[in-house]
């Protein structure tokens, strides 16, 4: 009976999603994504700056803030902030590392339920997954076209 | 000091405007931008159109998942140089290990630990 609710076809789903996305003036879009963005990689460099001042190797201090950052968007997503915040945010949430976290954990909590291999364990890496595979692909045809001139030098 | 985080706070506002832009013009999906934005920044960092940014925006740049592309090619190309072609499969997750790992790990206990939302 629920369920009654809930059947749209995908045209009708993908209208209604307009009808509603429409509204979202565009600039506002805007001006939130480049606030929250900005502010997340003003946190990253006050961790950088601090562990810096800590006497860290820059290079390190780097990492650290890297590695805080991913803390921080899984915490927040466990918690469901994350994804509160990320309806003012929107690109602001989703571009910084802390939204590579996020996608990481939003699905593996989903999935949970079905087990810890084929539900968590194969669902963190589902939009994590193929930013890993495309980056790590990128990266290795960069390599290769490197080595290629540093052959022909 | 003012300067310097004011700088971080307009590139990456910058960057991620740009991801604004795209999910409201384009309908693509947070996956699809993310992908972009990573294989972006390895092309761009491969061409020396990056760094620039990195060098300018610190923080800014390498924050945002495009960041993330800089530091695969930068790790890459620096691995080639030193040890030539096994450089080529070791050099980019070598330098993003510390960021892969800790995703896995903190995900895995955030997942743990988190409650599933009622739908």
């Amino acid at each position: 009976m629920e369920n009654d609710k809930i059947k749209m076809t995908v045209k009708e789903y993908s209208e209604y999603v307009e009808s509603k996305s429409a509204k979202s003036p565009i600039i506002k879009n805007i001006f939130l994504a480049f606030i929250s963005g900005g502010l997340i990689c003003v946190i990253g460099q006050i961790i950088t700056n601090l562990c810096i001042n800590y006497g860290i190797e820059s290079k390190d201090a780097i990492i650290i803030s890297t590695i805080s950052l991913i803390f921080l968007g899984a915490f927040l997503t466990a918690v469901n902030l994350y994804s509160k915040i990320g309806k003012y945010a929107g690109a602001g949430s989703v571009v910084p590392i802390t939204g590579f976290s996020n996608s990481i954990v939003a699905p593996a909590i989903e999935y949970k339920s079905e087990g810890f291999v084929l539900g968590l364990g194969a669902n963190m890496f589902k939009i994590a997954g193929p930013v890993l595979v495309y980056g790590i692909l990128t990266s290795v045809i960069v390599g290769f076209v490197y080595w290629l001139m540093l052959l022909v030098r | 000091m003012i300067i310097e985080y004011l700088k971080v706070f307009i590139t990456g506002g910058i960057i991620c405007s740009i991801g604004q832009i795209l999910i409201d013009k384009t309908k693509l999906t947070p996956a699809r931008i993310l992908v972009i934005f990573v294989t972006l920044g390895v092309i761009f960092t491969a061409i020396g159109v990056y760094k620039p940014l990195v060098d300018y925006g610190k923080a800014g740049a390498t924050v945002p998942i495009s960041g993330f592309g800089y530091a695969l090619a930068n790790g890459v190309i620096e691995e080639v140089k030193d040890k030539g072609f096994i450089g080529i499969f070791t050099g980019g997750v070598k330098a993003t290990s510390a960021g892969i790992a800790a995703a896995i790990a903190f995900g895995y206990l955030a997942a743990l630990f988190a409650k599933p939302k009622i739908k």
